[in-house]
């Protein structure tokens, strides 16, 4: 692998660089509308009556603040730091996702494009999305992978019902990768009149900035309650990471606070090899520095630069590259990042179910995993925070496969089993 | 060898390289040369090719699914410069398989394989420092795209750093054919005149002698993609370069020739 860097004038001051990471490699046919979505999104910040009806929504219609949750049980269960929960789970929708939604529909409406595209993983941006329109009275066009669909499928029933249309998209994986790939020619082909809602701290800028200045609330929240529940900054962040949208939306206050560690938590997948897993950043795992679907940053590849395809149980992990701005934090140090299996993640979800009666997604059950782990190693007067994205409502077709939830045996034994 | 246009229109093949095979690719190559195509796009396959419409998505899936690799193709390009010195060859590729490589030793190889440009689908003028400076070192035509959203101010410096041509892409979308040549395509055309010292090949939905013909009234080249490699997808391997070739002539009949000869395939 070359180490050369893509861009070799880093003084040119193009905005949306991460370090070396980031930028803006689309098809000429989106310059002008990333440009127009650039000036838009940053005459927002000045626009007074914007920011107040985004907050107000958050506040009354979201849900916002969530609540950072002390998890007691667990906390005792792992025996070292105190585990606290910030509960975006318990947003509207079901996750963190609709904050992001939310601010760029209302950025959509601003500049006047009726009609809203969206690519969803596990489903949850498509709901926001789809709900975020019907909100606004917005058309709203979805894609999804049509693997994604088939394992998501709670989710594609409700952006049905909230008047989504609900593309399937069947090339490469059928999976996240592949619904951005159609959401980008969708995007190109219908440029003029689309505004296309990303999901993820992912793709050109300025979406990596944008994604990620409307998820800032969660870390934003969660510092103010920690420093009036404990008095004192976390530990440790712990955060899983697709794209990364969650992820930065947690750590990016606490980026000058040297002391607070961050972790962000890949998919581990079934196993090490190319193809089996979604962890970029794990040594060995296939992830170098790359360009795919508009950004710079790791991407799974094979040595001629190929996409590999990925493999999680979660739909939401389930993509080749990430964010940006966590290929910087993952270069400089300021962030780690560790992968948790499938199997674990499932564990993980019984585990919290079960001790404190939450219900996490998949994509979250990773974190919760990395904390599981990571609590009892920690001392008693230590905080480690775990940013609960998402609710598992939607993953309970294959929870009730993976764990035999439709079996009479199992269930209650186990639940009887973890009672203390 | 170099990137000339000695007719009006001139006429660009893009070709997806190793669909069916690269022995194959090859001598579709030489028969689109021989039957009048100016320049060949050897397209680069790539799995994520989120520029291009079912028809090249479906060649690109072929040729990764058979391990065409960014070196196979820039081995088939040396062997087209050994066979056609004066026809002009383009490199064409998303960026990532290029990224791999490395930038400069993509670069490096392709002006040894006797390529005269590249133009890389998702590269912007902004960012393309380093490309630029390692294409001028080995004295390589970079091609950009120019699309009808394009402003003014990205148009002029799309002039300023293409050599070769520049890409005119007829209208907004993906790759792949369409019914006739829109407005968009003249009206960029004539914008990019303000700004281009190089010729302007218009690309995208360019599917038969009347498109060309269209083309021709305002551009000095037309670009043939999705239209070729539907031919080859729907040809028999032993047959794709005759049938190629026979299209590409039938490309050149002059307007009022019989019907039967301009009609292309769309």
């Amino acid at each position: 692998m070359s180490t050369e860097a893509v861009v070799p004038n880093p003084s040119a001051a193009i905005a949306g660089r991460f370090g070396r990471y980031g930028g803006r490699y689309v098809p000429e046919t989106l310059m002008a509308a990333l440009e127009e979505l650039e000036a838009a999104y940053e005459a927002t910040k000045q626009d007074a009556a914007f920011q107040a009806e985004l907050a107000d929504l958050l506040h009354h219609y979201c849900g916002r603040p969530t609540p950072l949750y002390f998890a007691k049980r667990l906390t005792e269960q792992c025996g070292g730091a105190k585990i606290y929960l910030k509960r975006e789970d318990l947003l509207h929708t079901g996750a963190h996702k609709i904050n992001n939604a939310l601010g760029q529909g209302l950025l959509a409406r601003r500049m006047g494009k009726q009609r809203i595209i969206a690519e969803t993983g596990a489903g949850q941006h498509g709901v926001a999305t789809a709900t975020v329109c019907a909100l606004l009275g917005l058309e709203c066009v979805i894609y999804m992978g049509e693997e994604d669909m088939r394992r998501q499928e709670l989710n594609v029933y409700r952006m049905r019902l909230l008047g989504a249309e609900v593309r399937g998209v069947g090339s490469g994986s059928a999976t996240l990768k592949d619904a951005i790939n159609e959401a980008m020619r969708d995007w190109v082909t219908n440029v003029r009149s689309t505004f296309y809602i990303l999901g993820s701290a992912l793709g050109a800028h300025p979406y990596p900035t944008m994604v990620r200045d409307f998820h800032r609330v969660i870390g934003q929240e969660a510092r103010q309650q920690i420093l009036e529940q404990e008095g004192r900054l976390p530990t440790v962040i712990v955060a899983c990471v697709g794209g990364g949208s969650n992820a930065i939306g947690a750590f990016y206050e606490f980026l000058p606070d040297a002391n607070v560690r961050l972790i962000g938590v890949e998919a581990g997948g079934r196993g090490g090899g190319l193809g089996e897993h979604a962890a970029r950043f794990q040594k060995a795992g296939g992830g170098v520095p790359g360009v795919l679907q508009g950004t710079y940053s790791y991407v799974l590849q094979d040595d001629a630069g190929q996409i590999s395809l990925t493999h999680s149980v979660s739909a939401g992990l389930d993509y080749a590259s990430v964010g940006p701005e966590h290929a910087m934090l993952h270069d400089s140090g300021r962030a780690t990042y560790t992968s948790c299996s499938d199997e674990d993640a499932l564990k993980a979800t019984v585990t919290l179910s079960r001790v404190e009666g939450i219900v996490p997604a998949l994509e979250t059950a990773h974190a919760v995993a990395e904390a599981i782990r990571l609590a009892p190693t920690m001392a008693k007067d230590e905080v480690l925070m775990v940013n609960l994205s998402g609710r598992g409502d939607k993953d309970m077709g294959i929870l009730s496969r993976e764990l035999k939830l439709g079996g009479a045996e199992t269930g209650p034994a186990e639940n009887r089993g973890t009672s203390s | 060898m170099a990137i000339q246009f000695n007719t009006r229109p001139g006429l660009v093949a893009y070709l997806t390289a190793g669909d069916p095979d690269i022995e194959t690719t090859r001598e579709i190559a030489l028969a689109a040369i021989d039957n009048g195509a100016d320049v060949i796009e050897l397209g680069v396959p790539f799995s994520d090719p989120l520029a291009d419409g079912p028809v090249i998505q479906r060649a690109s899936g072929r040729a990764v699914a058979r391990g065409v690799r960014l070196l196979d193709v820039l081995a088939l390009a040396a062997e087209l410069r050994a066979a056609r010195p004066s026809a002009g060859l383009v490199i064409f590729s998303y960026l990532n398989p290029v990224v791999r490589l490395g930038m400069r030793t993509f670069c490096a190889r392709a002006a040894e394989a006797g390529a005269d440009g590249v133009l890389l689908t998702d590269m912007i003028v902004e960012e393309a420092g380093e490309y630029l400076e390692a294409m001028r070192e080995h004295a390589l035509a970079p091609v950009f795209l120019a699309a009808p959203t394009s402003p003014d101010a990205r148009l002029k410096a799309i002039c300023e750093v293409s050599r070769g041509f520049v890409y005119a892409v007829s209208r907004v979308g993906v790759t792949g054919a369409q019914t006739t040549v829109g407005n968009d395509a003249e009206t960029l055309v004539t914008r990019l005149r303000r700004y281009a010292t190089t010729p302007i090949a218009v690309g995208f939905g360019i599917s038969n002698a009347e498109h060309v013909r269209a083309v021709g009234r305002f551009a000095d080249a037309a670009i043939i993609g999705s239209a070729l490699v539907a031919l080859i997808e729907s040809s028999e391997r032993s047959e794709a370069a005759k049938t190629i070739g026979s299209f590409i002539a039938g490309l050149r009949v002059a307007e009022g020739e019989p019907e039967r000869m301009a009609a292309g395939k769309l």
